[in-house]
């Protein structure tokens, strides 16, 4: 993809813009739509896009497959380790006023918080780490032949 | 227009084109649910639908073939299969209540309920994070474990493959055919 100069040069305005939309989607989920999931999907769109535009070495380089393959984990034990925590604080399993006994309201917000950082972060890390599969194995394509 | 994109996907026989016109359908039927005020679902449909699985598919035919190839086998039988099937869930959706309808189950079922516990119990403005994080906090863990099972079962499916085929190449004794 070297000649093709817009591409590259919007890619590249685009990719900060798309991480920050991410983040926002992620911890902005509970006042306004959005969450775990989307956020995962988008952060992952902006890797992909970069991938595309600039090889997939380029952006192995930026998030190693190995970096990868551990936040796939990350994400499901940051999301059970929080149910571990309320269990261990004495309260049910995934009951979020445990982690701030003295504001329950408060403690619903930081647990979905955390949990959907999680959410995010496995997602994230799947759809990058099914996209490095998957174009890991493509013989490179010449433009002409789509 | 989702009738138009899905008959011309059904007709085209380029499955580049297919593919895009998949992702004019995802984003499409995203903006259905934004009609329909399902602001959450159709974030997800668009950035899903719409974006990474055609990512995917290209990536895919960039693997297979980039053309259909035409069958000579008659289509009646498949054609009368669709009919059926669909005029099944044309008649099931009779007897949906309308859009909007005030006595819908989903507007006098645990909606309400749900809508009056949020603000004290758990105070985040969006219900539907809430919801899903808090009151149904098992089932978005079950969630995210479902994505990380399909996740390993790719990498194990197409990425252990290479593994094993490059110590294949590295060891002669077992021949590097593969």
């Amino acid at each position: 993809m070297r000649h093709h100069l817009i591409l590259r040069v919007i890619t590249k305005l685009l990719v900060g813009t798309i991480f920050l939309f991410a983040l926002y989607v992620q911890f902005h989920g509970d006042y306004s739509p959005g969450g775990g999931f989307q956020a995962g999907v988008i952060m992952a769109a902006g890797f992909i896009i970069y991938g595309l535009v600039f090889t997939l070495k380029r952006v192995k380089q930026v998030f190693p497959p190995w970096l990868v393959h551990k936040l796939i984990a990350l994400g499901v034990l940051i999301y059970a380790g929080t149910g571990i925590y309320s269990l261990l604080a004495g309260y049910a399993y995934l009951d979020y006023a445990a982690l701030a006994p003295h504001h329950p309201e408060h403690g619903q917000h930081y647990g979905i918080l955390i949990v959907e950082l999680g959410v995010g972060i496995t997602v994230t890390a799947v759809m990058v780490a099914v996209y490095y599969a998957f174009a890991s194995r493509a013989p490179i394509l010449s433009d002409e032949d789509w | 227009m989702l009738t138009v994109t899905a008959l011309a996907v059904v007709r085209t026989r380029s499955l580049f084109a297919v593919v895009t016109l998949s992702g004019v359908f995802s984003l499409l039927s995203a903006l259905l649910f934004v009609t329909m005020d399902a602001v959450d679902v159709a974030f997800t449909e668009a950035a899903v639908g719409a974006g990474i699985s055609t990512v995917l598919m290209l990536g895919t035919l960039a693997l297979t073939a980039r053309s259909e190839r035409s069958t000579k086998r008659s289509s009646t039988v498949p054609l009368l299969a669709v009919l059926v099937t669909g005029a099944a869930l044309v008649y099931g959706t009779l007897d949906m209540p309308s859009f909007g309808q005030s006595d819908a189950p989903a507007q006098i079922h645990v909606g309400p309920d749900y809508l009056e516990r949020i603000p004290h119990e758990i105070g985040v403005p969006n219900a539907v994070t809430a919801i899903l994080a808090s009151y149904r906090g098992y089932d978005t863990l079950g969630e995210t474990a479902v994505v990380f099972a399909a996740g390993i079962g790719v990498l194990i499916l197409i990425s252990g493959l290479r593994t094993r085929r490059r110590k294949d190449e590295d060891d002669p004794e077992t021949g590097g055919s593969a």
